[in-house]
Parts: structure tokens; sequence; C-alpha cells
């Protein structure tokens, strides 16, 4: 640079920075990028060792991991569909009760509810997620199993033709931990479901009473179609939650590693089996070799279906664009303790 | 220059008056249904106060809208002229906090009777919003069936009913072919239009429009501003806009309001040539607004 | 005239009775929704209060649990500081590191790919099962027996990485909404990026970042499958990081296959106590977020 008045020592202008200035900028700047960086080479770290981990199984079993019925570890079989019909069943359960419910709440508490109402009520909603999941359980294992018992003996013999419904009724089951799975998505998804209410445009929500619909028509026509997307993204997000959910569901569901032949049977899931078993796997190499399979397969299983959930409700935001991402902030107001 | 109004029977008169709501008692049969026999449905609003909260907004309003005419309310924001509007199809209560008292008379009916189902009430009275606003989920077609949907129209009537209703608006040339289509494809006046044949499709008795043009561009505004005028002879249009120009082309007569009161209601002409009230006068001349 | 007389009311028009049902009805199925919803809020917190509040003397908290067979089953003392020890260890891990990469996506990243990339695996991370970090410290960490096989510091770090996404997003949305302008403003007078962070942003964003770290808190309180997998537990009262260590849900799950009736007493008086200390933090959250209010 040609000296002149605008320079100073060492032919800096006095417009730029010394080196030393601009340090504290560049380290915070590469120091934070780093720290972005490091979660993306955690998670596919995790991916690699889990794999590594489950090599046995894998070269073993392939995916007759996951389509072979025989779970029996005093024989050394680790064949886990018993486990993968068991996380769907239980986690069908939980959307079959807790969507339609989580939904419900949501429509009343944005469009049907007064206004004073609608916070305290959202908070109550929120709080359910602050439960921790053993507590669930806890409440699973001492409440909900003794005293739903004579009601789903009553249901299995009642309705004893409908498929999957008749047959011995155990105390744990699939059909109490689907319950508690359903339980535990409702904030979830009545939040989600909440936020996009929320964004239907309210011109759209006149227009249907201005031609004339009554409340409920009104959000049949304006609300409903409009949601759509977002609802079934939060839905999926619910999804996501109860095919991972541990601790609730390993001590109401049985752990029979077998297939039930009803949803009152005792049963088993990918989650729940590692919990159970892997004091005594241990140090058995095809044991423990299978419980990280059942781990590897879960870690996917809920990766795919958080992904799509996220272009779900990425599409049900129709340029609302509120936090970057997804545009809602998917973590609940008081967290999802599992 | 102010074009002059169509010719009316009321220009005589400074105020029109209905034209004949004793006919239009003896048209309705005593077994309730009404029928479309011609002559039109006029409203008139008598001791109207609206309240937001505690903001006591219309204080005591009494005003006429001729049937089959063109009115237009004019007047500086804030005064009260969408809530007025808003009061006579009874959407503005559907604004938490907010209500009415007094009576809106569609020919014989009060409108605000207790007992009357507000639903039915805004069947019979059509409003148009500010910004075109079709259903973002439903095609063109479903659009304009929207309202017919509601009462469970058969499949053949509805077909007819929509393609009507879309001639009526002067749409249906251009969409004949894409009825299938997101409602909100079309351009903005279409869309406008699209929500205007919504409206007109369950055929009720008045049309309340605020302010539909102000987002529209200028050649969409015109399109709509002949369509209003098509539209009077079959229905009672009251019209809210802060665009004078827009009032004095399109309708017969004029209200302005100021702060929650009309001030003066004339045949468009007059508002805008010789105004009795002063602070009409400084209105129409631009002085404020 | 408005006169009401029933044939004024004849003569206008109604909406058909069936869609009048049809309203009522399914307003009223909307409600019930909410109130199943509701139901088991209230049942939980009954039952705890009932079988939980019964437990709560003086011994519970200042005894720990014996692990015997037989006589005093003892209190849940290690497992209350067990927990607050090691969530308090991963809330420090958890907390600034969740704030860093907010600030990066909000004050470097921008709209670059890259930052699109992490923001969206931080969400992916929030709707990862909370077994996997368990999972993941137990492979890399205590298989491999770094440090010791089970130690309280490995299950802060699980719960750490737990909490980082919580904090992570939840910061990322406060700091948005520190206004563009304030940050102009400093920059306009010339301070470095870093000072305007450290200076403006994140002292205008505290109350939010409070609230997130608090919710986030709550969480790793309640977690009990992370630390099945790298503290295990242990029964007496213990701050050494390199040991096993009691926590409060892992008290309550062993608790809970436990044959004795006092221990199942037990594990209803520590399930109480835990969801006091989670809903303590929770309200908390909720007033400093109430409090100030970001216009």
């Amino acid at each position: 640079m040609e000296a002149s008045a605008t320079t100073i020592a060492g032919g800096r202008s006095i417009l730029e920075r010394s080196p030393a200035a601009r340090f504290p900028d560049r380290a915070l700047k590469w120091g934070l990028t780093a720290l972005a960086a490091a979660i993306l080479l955690l998670i596919g770290y995790f991916f690699v060792r889990l794999i590594g981990q489950s090599q046995y199984t894998l070269s073993h079993s392939g995916l007759g991991f996951v389509f072979g019925n025989d779970w029996d570890v005093s024989r050394n079989i680790y064949r886990g569909a018993p486990l993968v019909v068991g996380t769907l069943i239980t986690s069908a359960i939980a959307l079959v009760i807790g969507v339609p419910v989580a939904v419900a709440a949501a429509l009343f508490i944005s469009e049907l509810c007064p206004r004073r109402a609608r916070g305290p009520l959202s908070i109550l909603l929120d709080l359910l997620a602050a439960v921790p999941s053993v507590v669930y359980g806890l409440w699973g294992v001492f409440v909900l199993i003794p005293k739903l018992l004579p009601a789903e003996k009553w249901f299995a013999s009642t309705f004893s033709f409908v498929p999957w419904v008749g047959g011995t009724v155990y105390g744990p089951n699939y059909f109490i931990a689907g319950l508690i799975l359903a339980i535990m998505i409702l904030p979830i998804v009545s939040a989600i479901s909440r936020e996009v209410i929320a964004t239907v445009p309210p011109e759209n929500k006149e227009a249907a009473l201005a031609l004339g619909a009554t409340r409920w028509e009104m959000i049949r026509m304006a609300v409903l179609p409009y949601s759509r997307p977002g609802i079934i993204g939060g839905a999926m997000l619910g999804l996501g939650r109860a095919l991972g959910e541990t601790i609730a569901v390993v001590l109401v569901i049985g752990s029979a590693p077998t297939i039930g032949k009803s949803i009152f049977s005792q049963g088993y899931s990918l989650a729940s089996v590692i919990a159970n078993e892997f004091g005594e796997a241990a140090n058995t190499q095809s044991h423990s070799s299978a419980l990280f399979m059942a781990g590897l397969v879960l870690f996917i299983l809920t990766l795919v279906v958080n992904v799509i959930a996220r272009w779900f409700v990425s599409r049900g935001q129709h340029g609302r664009r509120g936090t970057g991402g997804t545009g809602i902030a998917i973590a609940t107001p008081a967290g999802d303790a599992r | 220059m102010i074009p002059p109004p169509t010719t009316t029977a009321t220009e005589s008169t400074r105020v029109s008056t209905t034209s004949g709501p004793s006919e239009q008692a003896q048209a309705t049969p005593a077994n309730g249904s009404r029928t479309r026999n011609g002559t039109g449905h006029s409203v008139r609003i008598e001791g109207l106060h609206a309240f937001y909260g505690p903001h006591h907004v219309i204080k005591g309003l009494d005003i006429e809208f001729p049937a089959n005419e063109v009115t237009a309310i004019i007047g500086p924001s804030g005064s009260g002229k969408s809530t007025v509007v808003r009061c006579i199809n009874r959407m503005h209560e559907e604004i938490p906090g907010a209500r009415a008292e007094g009576s809106v008379m569609l020919d014989q009916l009060d409108v605000y009777a207790p007992g009357v189902d507000v639903t039915a009430v805004r069947r019979l009275i059509g409003m148009v919003f500010q910004k075109p606003n079709p259903f973002p989920t439903m095609s063109i077609f479903d659009n304009v069936a929207a309202g017919l949907r509601l009462t469970g129209n058969g499949s053949r009537d509805l077909r007819d009913r929509v393609q009507a209703s879309l001639e009526a608006v002067g749409l249906w040339n251009e969409v004949k072919h894409r009825l299938g289509e997101p409602g909100v494809g079309l351009s903005g006046g279409q869309q406008q239009r699209l929500c205007i044949a919504r409206t007109i499709a369950v055929e009720p008795e008045v049309i309340l429009m605020d302010e539909p043009c102000s987002a529209l561009d200028p050649i969409a505004t015109l399109r709509i501003e002949e369509l209003i005028d098509e539209l009077k002879a079959r229905y009672t249009i009251v019209i809210v806009t802060h665009n004078m120009q827009q009032a004095a082309r399109v309708s017969d007569t004029t209200a302005f309001m100021l702060d929650g009161e009309r001030v003066e209601h004339a045949p468009t002409t007059e508002i805008f040539t010789t105004p009795q009230d002063e602070r009409t006068e400084h209105y129409v001349t631009g002085k404020f607004g | 005239m408005s006169a009401v007389s029933p044939d004024t009311l004849r003569a206008f028009p109604h909406v058909s009775a069936r869609r009048r049902n049809t309203d009522r009805a399914m307003r009223g199925v909307l409600a019930l929704g909410t109130l199943l919803a509701l139901i088991p809020l209230v049942l939980i917190l009954y039952y705890l209060l009932h079988k939980g509040l019964g437990t709560w003397t003086g011994s519970l908290f200042t005894t720990d649990p014996s692990g015997a067979f037989f006589g005093n089953p003892g209190g849940i003392r290690s497992a209350i500081f067990g927990s607050l020890e090691i969530v308090g260890i991963a809330t420090a891990i958890a907390v600034p590191i969740g704030i860093g990469v907010a600030l990066y996506l909000t004050e470097y990243g921008g709209d670059s790919w890259f930052a699109s990339l992490v923001r969206y695996f931080v969400d992916v991370m929030t709707g990862v099962p909370s077994i996997m970090f368990g999972l993941f410290i137990y492979i890399v960490l205590v298989i491999s027996h770094v440090g010791g096989g089970f130690t309280a510091w490995k299950g802060s770090i699980a719960l750490a990485l737990l909490m980082l996404p919580i904090v992570a997003r939840s910061a990322e949305v406060v700091l948005l909404l520190v206004p563009r302008e304030l940050r102009e403003a400093a920059l306009a007078l010339g301070a470095p990026r870093w000072r305007v962070v450290m200076r403006v942003v994140l002292p205008t964003a505290l109350p939010g970042l409070l609230t997130g770290s608090l919710l986030a808190i709550s969480r790793g309180m309640g977690e009990t499958a992370p630390l099945l997998f790298t503290v295990s537990t242990a029964f007496t009262l213990t701050g050494s990081l390199g040991q096993q260590m009691n926590t409060l849900p892992v008290q309550i799950f062993s608790d809970i296959t436990n044959p004795r009736t006092a221990v199942i007493d037990r594990a209803w008086g520590a399930a109480l106590t835990l969801v006091a200390l989670v809903l303590i933090l929770n309200l908390i959250a909720r007033a400093v977020s109430r409090r100030s209010r970001m216009a």
C-alpha cells in the first residue's frame, strides 16, 4: 500500500484493525463454528460406533434381526421381530388415542374457549410434558394397571369377536403401554397443533362465518384444511416420541419376548429390551450386540420419523416464518422428560 | 368531474326512503319463506350502539339503506364505517369483547331480535372483505360452492349455481377450464371477484362491501365497480370506501360518518357538490381525512 | 319496529336443526377432548400427593437408602444430592455450549448452508430418544473403561448431550428476538462484533436464555435412561464424580420393581420429590419469561 496520510506504522490504513484487535472476533467466530461442527460430527460418530457395536449381530443375523420372530436369551437367539412389532403396536395405540384428544384440545383452546382460559389451559397441558417418565411408569404400575384391569377384562370378553381383542388379559400389556404413551405425547402434539392452528389467516375464518357457517363449520372449512399438514407433522413428532420411550414402557409392557395375540397381551419394545437386559448382556457378546442392534434400529426409525415430521410441519407453516429451521420452536416450553 | 348518479325516484328528497316495506310484508307468506319477487330488500338501522369492550364507538346511529341501491359510506379512519357495516351482518360481535345494541331491520325483521340465529342472518346478508380471501386449500369451484355446501345442495344444482355465480361476476370464461385449480392462484382482482361469486352464490338479499378494492390495482378496481353497478339490480349494496372518487362513481346515495355518527346522508351528487354540513364539506374537499 | 312476535321469528329463515345439532355436538366433543387431556395430569398429581405425601418425613431426606432386604429401607438423601450434582455438572456443560451454538447460528452463521445444516440437526437431536444418549456414552466411555466403569461424570455428559439441543433451540429463538436495530446501533458505534455480542446481545436476551436453561435443567432432572447406562446407581451419599452415584430417577426406577411395600412407598415419596423439583423449576422458568416480555 502506498504511503499516505491515512496510513500508520506497518503500512496499515487507519481504517483497518490491528490483527490483535481482530483476534477476539475471529476466535469467537471460529470457536463457535467449530462447536457447531462438533455437533454434526457427534451424530455421525454415534452412528459409526453404534454400527460397530452391532457388527456381530449384523453379520450373523442381518435383516433377520428385524423380521425374525425369535428372541430367546437362553438359547442365544436374537431375532427382534417381537421388539419391532411391540414398538409399532404401542406407538400405534398411542397415536390412535393421543392424537384425536390432543387435536381436540388444541382446537378447543384456540377456537372455542374463552380467551382468559387459554393461557391456563395451555400451561396445564404443557405441564404433562414436565412429568418424568419414571413417574409415569410408577403411576402406570400401581394405579393404571390395577384400576383398568377389570375394564379391560370386560372389554376383552364383550368384544372378543374383534380381532386382537379377545384372549387373556394381562396386567402389563400393549394397551397400557400405548395408553401411557398417548398421555405422554399429548403435550407435544397439542402444542404444535395449537401453533399451527394459530397461523390460520383470520380473514379466512371471517369469510366462512360471513357465509353463514356455524362455529364448527367454520373450523371444518377454514381451520382444519389449512392446519392439516402441520397437525400431521405434530402427530409424527409425537410418534417419534412414542417410539423411543423407554422407562415408562419397560415398566408396563410386561417384557415378554413374543408377539402378543391381542392388545391386552404382554409384549416388548426396542427401547425397553435395551433397558431391561443390558445388565445381564454385558458379558455375552451375541446378546449385547443384539441389544445394540435394537438400538440401531430404533435410532434409524426415530430419525426417519423425525425428518418426515419436520418436513410436514414446515409445509404447514405457509409462509409464517418465526424462528429458523422449521419455523416453530419444536422444543415445547416445558420440555419433554423421558 | 363527478358523474351524475343514476336516476332514481328519490332524487327530489334529501334522504331516500325505502320503496314500500308494506308491499314487502305482503310478499312474505305466513309460512315464513321469503320469495324473490323482484322487489328489493332494504336495511334500516335504528339506534345502533357498538362497543369494543368499554369503548363506545357508535352512539345511537340511525341510517337507512334503500333497496336495490348502492349506498356508500365514507369518512376518515376511525369514523366507525367498518364497524357499522359489520354490525349489519352481526360480524362485529365475533371480535372478542365487542358487542352491539339496537336494531337493524332487514325489511320487517330485526336482525338483533332475541332468538335470531346469527348464521341465518349472515346467509341473508353477505360480505365482501377488504383483502380478497378465497379459501387457500380449496379450488375455484369449491370456493364458490363453499357457502352452498353448508346447506347441503345436490350436486347437479351445485354445478349450475356455481356457474351462474361465476358468470354473474364475469369470471366464468376466464376460469371455466380450470375450476379445479386453487382459488389463490388467481390474480388479486380475480380473487376478489371470486369472493364476490362466493358471496352471491348463496343468494343473499344484501351485500356488504368493506373497502373491497383497496387492495387492488386500478384496472381490477374498475372491473369490480362495473360489477357493483350490475349487481345492484338484484341486491341492496352497502359499500364502505375511503376513496371518494369511487363513492362518486359507484353509489346512488352516500353517507358521511365522523366519530361514530352519521353526519350527512344524501344522494351522491349532492354530498359531493352541495354538502349541507360543514364537516362533510371539509372532508370531501380534502381538508382532512 | 323491533317487535318480537312469534311471527317475526318464524318468518326469519333458520339454520337447519341438523346443522345446529352438529355444531353443538362437535363443540361438545372438542370440550370433552380437552377434559380428557387434562384428566391424566390431575390423576397423576392426586396419586403423587395421596401416596407420596405420607412418606415425606424427615428421615426420607436425611438418610440414604439402605439397600438391605430387611429392616429400614432408608431414605433418598443420596439420590437427591446425586441428582443435583450430576444435573448441575451437566448444566455447566450444556448451557454454555448450547448458547454458543445458538450464538453461532444467529450471529455468525446467517443463511449459510452450514448453519442451516447445524440448525436442522440440532432440531433433529431434540427428537432423539433419551436412551440413545445413554447408549452413546455407554459405548464411547463406559465399555472402553475410560476413567473407570460407571461414573457420575459420564452421566453428566450424557445428560449434557440431551440438554444441549433444548438449550440451543430455545436460545436461538430468544437471540433472534433481540431487535436487529440494537445490534446495528452498537455496530454503528464502532464496536467489534464480539463486544456487541457480549455486551449487548447476551444481556438483552438473558431472561429468555435463563428460561430456556431452566426448562432444560428440569428436563435433565427427570431423565432415567441416560443415567442407567452411564452412572448406574449407588446407595451411600458420595460427592465423588469418579464413581457410581445415586440419582432420584434411577432410585425410583429400581424401587418400583422391589417387592417390599415400604420401598414402594418410598418410591412414591421420591417421585413426589422429583416432580416437585421439576415443577418448581418449570414455574420459575415461566415466571422469569413472563416478567421479561421482550417487546
